[in-house]
């Protein structure tokens, strides 16, 4: 239960990381709050040789608000996002935050890394999935953007290359008015890893009928999963709540959930029907009722 | 494999700078027992499930076995020796985690009183909900936990005056 020798580099800026992890060959890990890797380290499922630690790298602090999008730096905190005023042009975030483990780990766990990490039942992954949020990752001689369906390919792997950083993920801000979103999860300690999880955000028209729709749910599959080849017909039609119990059905019949120790697939199969049933139903009636 | 080099850190460890050389594998719960022989602080699951190693750094709670001891260089901390006013003394809190029964066998405790600090820091008079939020990190198997917010809205209320008494 003790790291395996390796090696620390403390990176102060951003160039400086990526020519560390240029010149240090494949064997080496950025380490941002820890919170996932450390533990990995000490089971010794990670045993690198060098780890460059990106967290007093102040450019990757900053969260702002774009015109259309919330902007957070890799290593923003997960506490500092759920407590920024600014955070909250995704009400997504004030939902799902604290089911992000617990308050000490949220004390030192980041936006970026729980999103590299890519466990396919986090809560970040599912909202930057759900929201198609836009990654920018960079390494020593190139930079490029991923969009998060397309970022994450199985459990703990994502599109990454090994001298690539994420530096910078850009959410993008719907519509206020006639907006609703929900986020439900069922775990087994509240803090502990989802069982199953449910995202939906919508925004509706003036009479009624969807302008914008997204959902998707986690722990369901290899990675969080968003449907928009069942939301994106449904745009500028009305919605009726027994067609939304149809169509979480039909979303959970579209995944591939495991059995394990906590859940057979079955039962996890009919939990996130009802999460995603109840997230459908929940962010709907929010947008029929608030328009601001 | 990498050759393995040692480095300098200086930590604020309860109020006194502490510099001591380490290898980038130590974690900070270890460093703190073993290097600084504060064994207050203990160490569980050593993979971030059981919140027995939580301290304050730099005023936050977090696990002192999900970061590595190098990690902290330049930071203060607390450990759980650091709570009372003075040695031989107890801190409001851990009087009321006696007071009240919160503790059996001991494990959990200075992970807990951790927690609880950290959570009557931010909140003076916190209600049993924000309790059990703010040690919903930290596993106990010998108080069902309800002595533990018993001590920590014990040692709340008497902290303060209650304007109907």
């Amino acid at each position: 239960m003790k790291a395996a020798p390796f090696d620390y580099h403390l990176a102060d800026h951003l160039d400086h990381a990526l020519e560390l992890l240029d010149h240090l060959g494949n064997d080496v890990k950025l380490i941002a709050g820890g919170q996932s890797l450390v533990p990995m380290m000490a089971m010794r499922l990670a045993k690198p040789s060098h780890l460059v630690d990106i967290n007093r790298i102040q450019s990757l602090q900053q969260i702002n608000l774009q015109e259309k999008s919330l902007y957070t730096g890799s290593t923003v905190k997960q506490k500092d996002l759920e407590s920024s005023h600014i955070s909250q042009a995704i009400p997504l975030f004030k939902q799902a935050l604290p089911w992000v483990g617990h308050q000490q780990t949220r004390n030192r766990g980041t936006v970026g890394g729980s999103l590299a990490h890519a466990d396919p039942s986090a809560e970040l992954p599912l909202i930057a999935t759900v929201l198609n949020a836009s990654l920018h990752v960079q390494s020593h001689n190139s930079q490029r953007e991923i969009r998060a369906q397309d970022f994450f390919l199985g459990p703990m792997w994502t599109s990454l290359a090994p001298q690539e950083c994420l530096t910078d993920i850009h959410w993008p801000i719907w519509n206020k008015q006639f907006f609703g979103s929900r986020f439900l999860e069922t775990s087994i300690r509240h803090g502990d890893f989802a069982m199953a999880s449910a995202a939906a955000q919508i925004n509706l028209n003036p009479d009624g009928t969807i302008q914008q729709l997204s959902f998707g749910v986690g722990g369901m599959g290899a990675t969080p999963i968003a449907f928009p080849s069942l939301s994106q017909p449904l745009i500028g039609k009305h919605l009726s709540s027994e067609a939304m119990h149809e169509l979480a059905n039909q979303a959970i019949l579209l995944t591939e959930p495991t059995s394990d120790l906590h859940a057979s697939a079955s039962y996890r199969m009919n939990l996130a029907r009802t999460l995603l049933s109840r997230a459908l139903l929940g962010a709907f009636e929010q947008a029929q009722q608030h328009p601001q | 494999m990498a050759q393995i080099n040692s480095y300098t850190i200086t930590i604020e460890v309860n109020g006194q700078s502490v510099t001591k050389m380490v290898e980038p594998r130590i974690s900070l719960v270890d460093f703190i027992r073993e290097e600084l022989r504060l064994t207050g602080t203990h160490v569980g699951c050593e993979h971030g499930i059981c919140g027995a190693c939580s301290i304050l750094l730099n005023g936050d709670p977090v696990r002192s076995c999900c970061m590595f001891a190098i990690q902290a260089n330049g930071m203060r901390i607390t450990t759980v020796e650091g709570l009372a006013p003075e040695r031989g003394q107890l801190s409001k809190i851990q009087d009321a985690f006696c007071e009240k029964h919160a503790l059996q066998c001991g494990f959990c405790t200075p992970g807990m009183l951790i927690a609880c600090q950290a959570l009557i820091n931010k909140i003076p008079q916190p209600n049993e909900t924000q309790i059990r939020e703010a040690i919903g990190g930290n596993l106990c198997r010998c108080t069902g936990y309800q002595q533990i917010v018993d001590a920590v809205l014990f040692a709340t209320k008497i902290s303060s005056p209650n304007p109907e008494q």
